[in-house]
């Protein structure tokens, strides 16, 4: 019953979505690689690479340091979140107690918070605990996110893993943290992979506790830097500069989710189909 | 057992000890994010009755609900209202159809059918500031690709200025989310399709009926609860829009949404009254929402 057209246009349909899934980054690449006129001509195969962008953006400015921020303050959410929430979903996936759902539909609520409607009071709590223009403040203030959606993910996974094992180690009188630590956790290790992806992924693309939380260029997080990268004058955006930190800082995304393509794609919808 | 009220007692200390400890191990998470979510929200609303500002956050006093009655009058919030509903509506309508047609596209059987996905996957992992910087080159005025392909292809005269101009700001914020974010849409739908029984779609190609007719009559209903998941998720998400519209345009008048208005009051004028009260409404429009959502039965309470 398919007609000869089912093929071709098949194939039509993936080229152009692959196109255009793939080329505003490519562009990025090749503009990040040119330099003074060559940046406003439309080449798209750069006929000259330079690679003076990428030097600048290291030289003149801590795009260097933005990096380690960004790791460190991205690093230092996913453990933390990490930590709480295997502990958390431990007690709501494999525990049957009164209020569970409650309580799981409330954690969801919290991850579809709008930010902004805590950011005043984060503001003032960020000041009072002496966590401003500091990197630990980001780390705080991200919990916000990371935290209900691990929860949920791992929650969703900890469920499916089999009762029999468990109830083994509750006949053989083993205690909580035991079978927490030592039964779960082991089996947990593909979700946590993919877990902490997403949280790493959410923390590094955070935007708005970031640019308001900081002031110095030093503390700057890498989107942040980006966002807030001048030329020399107002109007005279440093657009191949633009392009080289921002290739630096994706093409580390990229090869992560090319690697891990299986477990994200698992994470992402474990998050919000089964829920 | 041999003993049944022996096992029976037990059983129910066993499971009093197991809720303790359930109690227990939910404790560090649930202070946690009482700290850092439910405290800051009850400070902000707080605030939205007070004349707060930046510089004297001590210092402030009760106004009762002047705040939200500046807002009402104001055309800038209703404007950043207006273009958040806006934009919310017809980007996760337009996210909504494209993600269906290429998670059908990703579910049929062809060569290259990983690398699809794979790239796929690029929009989703940039981050949106960077998105939106790429795209914010791309759409260029004066040096932009976009304006010197179509102008190659004869589908304009002349250069447009996209985020640049009023009429095309709100266009271009909804081009790069919808580049930006079906992906996402599509990866949730495709995970819909394949958990759906082949049989019915076996059925229907052994009895010749056409694909077009089976896709209506079978996948779309089948399919139905993923969409709304996937709708309901796109849809808060993009009622708080920040990022983009920050980035894309500056938050430009004819694009600025509610919660870059809020911003703006916040840091920038350093009214924190107003901000708050401003970040107060936006979180019950969406808790609004997401209730209408669970009456309407997209969600499930159980959290399967």
């Amino acid at each position: 019953m398919r007609s000869k057209l089912y093929k071709p246009s098949l194939y039509f349909f993936s080229f152009l979505i692959m196109v255009v899934c793939v080329f505003p980054f490519y562009w990025a690449i090749v503009s990040s690689l040119k330099t003074g006129s060559d940046l406003f001509k439309v080449e798209f195969i750069p006929n000259t690479i330079a690679l003076s962008n990428f030097i600048e953006i290291f030289k003149e400015q801590p795009f260097g340091r933005n990096i380690l921020n960004s790791v460190f303050v991205a690093v230092g959410t996913v453990s933390i979140s990490l930590l709480l929430a295997v502990s958390a979903a431990y007690a709501l996936g494999r525990v049957r107690f009164r209020g569970r759902s409650a309580l799981l539909l409330s954690i969801l609520s919290i991850s579809m918070f709008p930010q902004v409607a805590i950011l005043s009071g984060m503001f003032e709590l960020i000041r009072t605990l002496n966590l401003y223009d500091n990197l630990l403040g980001l780390v705080f203030s991200y919990m916000t996110f990371t935290l209900p959606f691990t929860t949920w993910i791992l929650t969703t996974f900890m469920k499916q893993l089999p009762r029999e094992i468990e109830e083994a180690a509750i006949m053989d009188g083993a205690s909580t943290f035991t079978i927490c630590t030592k039964i779960f956790l082991p089996l947990l290790w593909p979700a946590l992979v993919t877990t902490g992806l997403l949280a790493f992924i959410a923390a590094w693309n955070e935007f708005l506790y970031a640019l308001t939380f900081t002031v110095e260029s030093q503390s700057r997080t890498v989107p942040v830097a980006i966002a807030l990268m001048t030329g020399a004058s107002e109007f005279e955006l440093p657009w191949g500069k633009i392009m080289a930190a921002s290739v630096v800082v994706t093409l580390p995304l990229i090869v992560l989710v090319l690697i891990f393509q299986r477990q994200i794609v698992s994470g992402l919808t474990a998050g919000a189909v089964k829920g | 057992m041999s003993h049944p009220s022996q096992s029976s007692y037990n059983k129910s200390q066993l499971t009093r000890s197991r809720t303790r400890d359930a109690w227990l191990f939910l404790l560090p998470t649930l202070v946690v994010l009482s700290l850092v979510a439910g405290w800051p929200l009850l400070r902000t609303i707080w605030f939205s009755f007070t004349d707060a500002s930046l510089s004297s956050l001590e210092a402030t006093q009760f106004v009762g609900i002047d705040n939200f009655m500046y807002l009402l009058d104001d055309a800038t919030w209703r404007q950043s209202f207006k273009n958040t509903l806006f934009f919310a509506v017809i980007s996760v309508s337009l996210e909504t159809v494209l993600g269906l047609l290429i998670a059908l596209v990703l579910n049929a059987h062809f060569k290259g059918r990983g690398w699809l996905r794979t790239a796929v996957l690029i929009p989703w992992a940039i981050p949106t500031i960077v998105s939106a910087k790429m795209w914010g080159w791309i759409l260029h005025d004066v040096y932009g690709v976009l304006n010197e392909i179509l102008l190659f292809f004869h589908i304009i005269k002349e250069p447009l200025a996209w985020a640049a101009s009023p009429d095309l700001a709100m266009a271009s914020v909804i081009l790069v989310d919808v580049w930006k974010t079906t992906p996402f849409m599509a990866l949730l739908l495709l995970a819909g399709l394949q958990l759906l029984p082949q049989e019915c779609f076996e059925a229907a190609r052994v009895d010749g009926i056409h694909p077009l007719r089976v896709f209506w009559r079978v996948t779309l209903p089948l399919l139905k609860p993923s969409i709304t998941v996937a709708v309901i998720f796109r849809t808060l998400d993009a009622l708080r829009v920040f990022d983009l519209i920050y980035v894309l345009t500056s938050g430009s008048l004819e694009t600025i949404s509610m919660s870059v208005y809020a911003r703006q009051q916040l840091f920038d004028f350093q009214n924190v009254g107003i901000g708050s009260a401003a970040a107060t409404l936006l979180f019950f429009i969406i808790s609004l929402a997401t209730i209408g959502f669970i009456m309407a039965g997209g969600l499930k309470q159980d959290g399967r």
